[in-house]
């Protein structure tokens, strides 16, 4: 496990708004030089803490008006294997992320379309037609906050 | 309104945030300067609202995640206002979405282990306000998470 100081932290939480920042103008708002600041984000990096980046994008502006949560289970356990299922959803391009859960479900989809018509297709073409699938339940995402978590 | 062009940047940058301008102009198959001017473009009308870094919560000692699929008592009229500004509040809380469908709310919430869960369970979640009804699903894996567009 990664140990962070209150530093880390606040510059972690600064990638989290901005990952494209640079060093120097970090370090000043953090009273921290240049290569000190580099060197703590290099090791957020390279330890792990951080994982990737992700491009926050205006779905609405790019034309897709709508996020779908659909709750997948799957009929038919044991015909038809976990694998197959998630690597065929997996494929789908309007499918945007794909979890395996506990509970009520087993999977969790997050599905992105233009419109409720647009959503219908992929529902019907695309999701109806995955191997195995049950029951699905379907919310529509009305609006979503990502919050700091607990390294403020 | 995006081009073309427009769209084979954005289609090569959200698959890999973290390419430099030279790699992502290449890929695209434009000259930097373009490259350069068109993300400027698509900055400022806001297309393009920020590129996030993505913390790992696990390589941070948080092993457990779970989703919390709330109800809330719509007899309440202020019941989603109250409870987002409360459920804010909640450092363990990394997302909370509102829906239409059969639940209201979902919070995704963090935790070190089972016991911290049922900590953070007891003292800060039960006692936000307006609850009607909660479930609790259990993350298992991610089997795919880059959240891209089909541009």
């Amino acid at each position: 496990m990664i140990e962070l100081d209150t530093t880390d932290r606040l510059i972690l939480r600064a990638l989290t708004q901005d990952a494209t920042i640079s060093a120097s103008a970090l370090g000043r708002k953090l009273g921290l030089s240049q290569p000190a600041t580099w060197r703590r984000i290099r090791r957020l990096y390279d330890s792990g803490a951080i994982k990737g980046q992700r491009l926050d994008l205006d779905h609405e502006k790019l034309g897709f008006g709508v996020t779908v949560f659909l709750g997948v289970k799957l009929a038919t356990k044991g015909r038809v294997s976990l694998e197959d299922f998630e690597r065929v959803v997996s494929a789908i391009p309007e499918v945007q992320s794909v979890e395996h859960i506990l509970g009520l479900f087993d999977y969790r989809l997050r599905v992105v379309a233009r419109d409720i018509s647009d959503f219908e297709r992929v529902l019907r073409r695309r999701i109806m037609m995955l191997p195995g699938v049950g029951d699905v339940e379907a919310n529509v995402l009305l609006s979503e906050e990502r919050r700091p978590g607990p390294i403020g | 309104m995006l081009d073309d062009t427009d769209r084979r940047i954005l289609r090569h940058y959200q698959h890999d945030p973290m390419l430099g301008p030279a790699d992502l102009a290449e890929l695209a198959g434009v000259t930097p300067a373009t490259c350069a001017r068109r993300l400027d473009k698509m900055q400022a009308s806001g297309v393009i609202r920020a590129n996030r870094a993505v913390i790992d919560w696990r390589a941070l000692g948080y092993e457990v995640e779970v989703s919390l699929r709330i109800t809330l008592d719509k007899t309440q009229p202020r019941a989603f206002d109250e409870f987002m500004q409360a459920a804010r509040d909640v450092p363990d809380v990394v997302e909370i979405q509102t829906f239409l469908g059969r639940v209201d709310l979902r919070l995704s919430v963090i935790a070190r282990d089972m016991a911290h869960y049922q900590q953070i369970y007891r003292s800060a979640i039960l006692t936000l306000p307006h609850i009607a009804d909660i479930e609790a699903l259990m993350h298992v894996a991610r089997i795919k998470s880059d959240e891209g567009l089909p541009l």
